[in-house]
């Protein structure tokens, strides 16, 4: 799925239907997804949370679904030394595991019902 | 500065190792151990509680066995391990001339027993292996590290290192990201160590056994979802090569309990 960056943002969504914000959260807890492994959030749920990241708490009070979307896409145009994974990127990666290979870490869909969790993240 | 400073000095800067960014310093080193809970520390310092001691019993028995058509135990030419075997495995992997690499202890034991007892080599992750590995290991407790000496072995102490600095697999991430930029930390619920090779081949909570250094390798590389070097993989050997030399100075822990 191409698309657009502009500034710090992919304005776009990534798919023509809208996500949805309760897979999103699933999504987040699922620990196949990876997110928490490093970050901890408000989910009382979930026992085991990672500390290698900022607190998900607030997300949507500080960035926009653009800017949540470009991050996921690719965090590493944030910061090119981030240890967050790019989840919607399937090249320019070494000896991928021949189960993964050639497919992103998560789908469209999937990046926009993410998105469409964390903006309600706000306090 | 006076003289005999000057010396003192130059003394200290040829032969301290340089150290390069992120690395850990030599004083700031620290065992897997001292990331544990108390029941699982506790369970390693007590040897009728630690189950790869199991093991180890088991490696002695198989030291005194005669094997292979050469008819001869590792005892008839070793002698008693606790002598002869004292610090070896605080110095693998090490050099080995007819080849010219590096060998790890599970494959210098597996020469032996093809060169020496003309038996067949016995299979990576076997109980037998482990179970020879950890009697051997076993001997070098609480003896000092000292891999990474040897001049021969140098360009292969940089490949091991170069593989610990790569980014790798589908997740996009190095072993140095997490074992030297974010250790004590947690990736959801385990703490992350130092990676130091302290303690193999030791028993793993999770395993449920004794597992060796290459199979705790290769599941950090699958869980970055990499495609995992082969066991005895010159990389794998290579990787070895640099954390051993990486943790001079920490005392061997075989068999050590992990979570
Ligand atoms: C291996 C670690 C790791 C994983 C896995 C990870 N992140 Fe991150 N994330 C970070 C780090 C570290 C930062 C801090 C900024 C940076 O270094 O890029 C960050 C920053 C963020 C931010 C910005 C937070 C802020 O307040 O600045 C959001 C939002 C985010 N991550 C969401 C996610 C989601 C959603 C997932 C899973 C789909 C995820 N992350 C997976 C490490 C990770
Ligand atoms: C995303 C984080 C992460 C990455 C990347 C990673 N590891 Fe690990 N590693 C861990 C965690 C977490 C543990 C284990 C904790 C435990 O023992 O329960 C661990 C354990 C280890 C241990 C065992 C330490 C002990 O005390 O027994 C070694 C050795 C090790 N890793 C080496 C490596 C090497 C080499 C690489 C790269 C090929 C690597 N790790 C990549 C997270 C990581």
């Amino acid at each position: 799925m191409p698309y657009k960056i502009i500034g710090d943002t992919i304005p776009q969504p990534l798919t023509g239907t809208p996500g949805d914000p309760a897979r999103g959260r699933e999504l987040v807890l699922a620990r196949t997804t990876t997110c928490i492994l490093c970050h901890s959030g408000p989910f009382p749920e979930a026992r085991f949370q990672g500390d290698l990241a900022p607190n998900l708490s607030g997300t949507g009070n500080w960035w926009s679904a653009g800017q949540l979307r470009l991050r996921l896409v690719d965090a590493s145009r944030f910061n090119p030394q981030t240890i967050m994974p790019s989840y919607y990127r399937n090249d320019g990666l070494v000896r991928v595991g021949r189960n993964f290979a050639g497919k992103p870490i998560l789908s469209a869909a999937e990046i926009e019902d993410i998105v469409a969790f964390l903006v309600t993240l706000r306090d | 500065m006076s003289s005999w400073r000057a010396i003192l000095v130059t003394a200290l800067v040829a032969t301290a190792p340089a150290l390069r960014a992120g690395e850990i310093p030599s004083d700031a080193r620290r065992s897997g151990y001292t990331f544990m809970g108390p029941d699982t520390r506790a369970m390693q310092d007590d040897d009728t509680a630690n189950p790869g001691m199991l093991f180890v019993l088991d490696g002695e028995a198989m030291w005194g066995k005669k094997t292979g058509t050469a008819g001869k135990a590792c005892a008839d030419c070793h002698g008693d391990a606790r002598s002869s075997m004292k610090g070896v495995a605080a110095r693998y992997p090490a050099f080995d001339k007819a080849t010219a690499r590096p060998v790890t202890l599970d494959q210098r034991i597996n020469l032996c027993r093809v060169n020496h007892q003309q038996a067949t080599p016995l299979p990576y992750e076997s109980r037998d292996l482990l179970a020879l590995s950890a009697f051997v290991a076993h001997q070098s407790r609480g003896v000092a590290i000292t891999v990474g000496d040897d001049p021969e072995l140098k360009p292969f102490v940089a490949q091991g290192r170069d593989l610990f600095m790569q980014r790798e697999g589908q997740l996009n991430l190095a072993c140095t990201n997490c074992h030297d930029d974010n250790f004590d930390k947690r990736l959801a619920g385990s703490p992350i160590t130092q990676a130091q090779p302290t303690g193999y081949p030791l028993y793993r909570l999770e395993w449920q056994t004794l597992g060796s250094l290459e199979r705790r390798l290769r599941s950090c590389m699958t869980g970055v979802r990499a495609q995992a070097y082969d066991y005895g993989a010159p990389e794998m050997v290579a990787l070895q090569l640099y954390l051993m030399s990486r943790a001079r100075g920490l005392p061997m822990e075989t068999p050590a309990v992990r979570p």
